[in-house]
């Protein structure tokens, strides 16, 4: 297994090691739901390191992202960070990645760590078959990557560097000192609350996360792992790549429908339009569990006596303390409110399908 | 650190414990230290009374947040009472494995097959090798 420049601190820190995508990544230090309402009520830091970062240079560096994602990047000033899909001639998910502008001729493209080889050679594709001047280099293993999340996580972070971080918005980036280290700050993350993702080199980022810790104790942060992650993504109904979407999945079919700019060509566009005008015959949508257990990924889902379709994510919710998840549905059964048999070790267990996402922050 | 393993019961490769209640009956759970690997148990699914269950086999689900893991009878039995307070508070068994959080109430097939099983000290070698 792949280790993160991090992975001796958390043996030290008696974290539970699993194989995630063929990284050896922490699951869990003290527990789940410790570390979930850590993230709400205070801090926590997770080690990101396995995500992929590809820088993209050159003059004809956002020519070629403006036709192979599916943003219209046009718009998007330098220092700020967009939400894109790569879709594949299908119009299926390649992957959903960030886009951090640096500069008009430099873009870092921030993706998920399976799927990194992927977009990679995507990319080199739709460059081989079209001529734009840019150069493609991946960046991850070069690259350390830490999220500092929950409300807390600002007033901390200030005691490690000078950045103007009150006024940095919400995706957006700057460049600053951290620990004294060279990094890029990021407010952006995957748990529902306020935070940062923290970028710098990865035989630094060592430093980073030590002095975050030892800083942390009066903040009431916690080193979480990959458990609370699933949970508290999931909360918020943010999606996971590999489990709620995969490469025969549209955007149309998830929630990823507004990633769609039809204005301009992106790759994928055909197929994608192609199911726009024919409707789509299933929907990722939220349920909980009404009747006793917990539906867990790949579990099948009736609606009566009809197969219905699958869940996608399934856990115990810390925040709500009840059983929700993700499903993707046959269109009729979809709808808000209809009642649902999720099979749990051959027997049904009642649920039905609820508004998401399911927990959402107050704004301060 | 796990709780220290009582004496008075016999325990299994797979981390229950059996204590026998001297009546032909015996109660069974999973020890602290399967808790302490588990954390944070939110639900368990348990089996019904009047049902027989061979050596070995699965008698109760115990899942956490992200795991789901079976339970197996440590000797061939009946089930003869569940401990429903574990229904509305799986918690019991993080909290006490040893006693509020025992899962079933069994009568074993055979009083005599709890001798095969490991007794504490054994049990202790076992799991301070599964550490390591």
């Amino acid at each position: 297994m792949k280790k993160t420049p991090l992975y001796e601190k958390h043996l030290a820190l008696n974290a539970k090691i699993i194989d995630f995508g063929g990284w050896a990544m922490p699951v869990q230090y003290t527990g789940v739901i410790a570390e979930h309402n850590a993230t709400r009520n205070a801090c926590s830091v997770f080690d990101i390191c396995h995500m992929g970062e590809i820088k993209v240079t050159g003059t004809g560096a956002q020519a070629l992202l403006q036709f192979a994602l599916t943003r219209d990047l046009a718009g998007q000033k330098a220092g700020r960070v967009r939400l894109a899909l790569l879709l594949n001639d299908h119009g299926g998910i390649i992957d959903d990645l960030t886009v951090y502008k640096m500069a008009d001729d430099l873009f870092i493209l921030v993706t998920n760590a399976t799927r990194t080889e992927m977009v990679l050679h995507r990319l080199r594709s739709i460059l081989a078959a079209r001529n734009f001047d840019c150069r493609l280099e991946d960046l991850s293993h070069k690259t350390g990557k830490v999220d500092l999340q929950g409300p807390k996580a600002q007033e901390l972070l200030l005691t490690q560097t000078d950045a103007d971080l009150k006024s940095l918005g919400f995706y957006s980036f700057l460049k600053a000192q951290v620990a004294g280290i060279k990094a890029v700050i990021s407010r952006s993350g995957y748990t529902g609350e306020d935070g940062f993702e923290i970028y710098a080199a990865s035989e630094k980022i060592g430093l980073i996360w030590d002095r975050l810790l030892a800083a942390g104790a009066d903040f009431g942060l916690q080193p979480a792992g990959l458990g609370a992650r699933d949970t508290l993504r999931l909360e918020c109904a943010m999606m996971l790549n590999g489990e709620d979407m995969t490469e025969d999945t549209s955007p149309l079919e998830v929630t990823y429908g507004w990633l769609l700019d039809w204005d301009k060509d992106f790759a994928g566009k055909e197929a994608a339009a192609a199911l726009r005008d024919r409707g789509i015959d299933k929907k990722l949508v939220g349920f909980e569990m009404t009747g006793r257990g917990i539906a867990r990924h790949g579990y099948s889902v009736y609606h009566g006596e009809k197969p219905a379709g699958f869940v996608t994510s399934g856990s115990f919710s810390p925040t709500l303390t009840k059983a929700i998840g993700l499903a993707m549905l046959d269109i009729p059964c979809a709808a808000e409110g209809t009642d649902l048999s999720v099979i749990i070790r051959d027997k049904p267990a009642s649920a039905k399908v609820v508004k998401i996402p399911f927990y959402k922050r107050e704004k301060s | 650190m796990p709780k220290p393993n009582p004496s008075d019961r016999f325990y299994s490769k797979d981390h229950e414990w059996i204590k026998d209640l001297g009546d032909g009956t015996a109660l069974i759970g999973i020890t602290d230290y399967a808790q302490e690997m588990l954390t944070d148990i939110v639900f368990v699914e348990l089996p019904e009374p009047g049902k027989k269950i061979a050596a070995g086999e699965p008698l109760a689900v115990v899942e956490s947040v992200k795991s789901v893991s079976d339970v197996y009878a440590p000797v061939g039995c009946e089930v003869i009472e569940v401990n429903t307070e574990l229904e509305g508070a799986p918690e019991l068994i993080n909290s006490d494995a040893f006693g509020a959080g025992w899962i079933a109430k069994v009568r074993p097939d055979d009083a005599a097959e709890l001798g095969t099983l490991l007794a504490a000290a054994d049990y202790n070698k076992l799991i301070r090798e599964d550490g390591q």
